[in-house]
């Protein structure tokens, strides 16, 4: 039962682009040079982000879930974010 | 603030718990525990992160790791997240059969998942890479093992469901518990996606 009526996604095109997207992942991965961290790094993340909210938005019916609820869970992952920025910054910033 | 719930059957036949934030009281407090989930997993991935910028030395994953087996794996839990909402779907529409098969297919993948994650444990010891033998051992295991023991409390859970199902527990109106779980199921699977992006493939 979700909250509120909603149409029902296409899960099996959502679990397609999923398993494709792990495939370009893997690809991506091996063909690229390690000398290219950074677009490596990039890539890699900016595909796996799109995977993560494929799933929270189609399977855990998060797009269809009341505003509240997102709120909820937006502030979590804001506070992921700095704790992860947080902990990286002792690398980034100029040591004393 | 006295909360308010009050239980009506609608029209369709839906008798649903309605409440102050609209939002029936065992989701939210999936999604609640879900969120704090989502803190302890990002204190172990920020350790890994940390750690793996501090180190000079981070042999590559690939030399180390069996990067198409978890892959296979991957797609495993992928799939099982797909049964799962399909469970749910079947149930939502009343097919109590088709959602029988879908949490039983579910269990299965997510058994196969742990079976596959036992055989990689097995033969990276095996070959001397364990979590005292290096500091990428020591957060490979921490990280994936808590995992892992995450899909195994799912499976679990799940076996729970499935019983439940079978004797005819769940109906078109009353199912919140496959629902409840199959947030916690695709929670798990969207943990993976990054562990799997970070760890094995980064």
């Amino acid at each position: 039962m979700v909250t509120g009526e909603h149409k029902t996604p296409n899960y099996m095109a959502i679990f397609w682009w999923l398993a494709a997207f792990t495939a370009v992942e893997v690809a991506y991965s091996s063909l690229l040079p390690h000398s290219e961290k950074t677009l490596l790094i990039l890539g890699l993340v900016g595909f796996a982000a799109i995977k993560a909210t494929l799933v929270a938005l189609y399977f855990m019916h998060l797009k269809f879930e009341r505003k509240s609820l997102g709120i909820i869970v937006g502030s979590t992952l804001i506070l992921g974010v700095i704790l992860v920025s947080v902990g990286m910054a002792e690398h980034w910033l100029p040591r004393p | 603030m006295e909360a308010i719930a009050l239980t009506h059957a609608p029209a369709h036949g839906h008798e649903e718990e309605y409440t102050t934030t609209g939002i029936p009281h065992d989701k939210m407090g999936m999604w609640v525990f879900l969120c704090s989930e989502v803190m302890f997993f990002t204190g172990l991935i920020g350790s890994y992160i940390v750690l793996r910028f501090a180190t000079p030395l981070w042999p590559p994953p690939a030399s180390v790791l069996n990067i198409p087996l978890t892959a296979m794996n991957t797609f495993i839990l992928i799939c099982s997240s797909v049964t799962m909402v399909q469970a749910l779907a079947a149930i939502s529409r009343g097919d109590a059969r088709k959602m029988k098969l879908f949490l039983c297919l579910t269990l299965l993948f997510g058994a196969t998942f742990l079976s596959i994650q036992g055989v990689e444990y097995w033969k990276l010891v095996h070959e001397g890479f364990n979590p005292h033998v290096s500091l990428f051992g020591s957060v490979f295991f921490t990280t994936t093992g808590f995992h892992g023991f995450h899909v195994f409390c799912g499976v679990v859970c799940m076996a729970f469901v499935t019983g439940k199902a079978f004797l005819g527990k769940y109906t078109q109106a009353r199912h919140q518990g496959i629902e409840t779980l199959g947030l916690y199921w695709h929670f798990v699977d969207l943990v993976w996606i990054v562990l799997f992006t970070i760890i094995y493939l980064i």
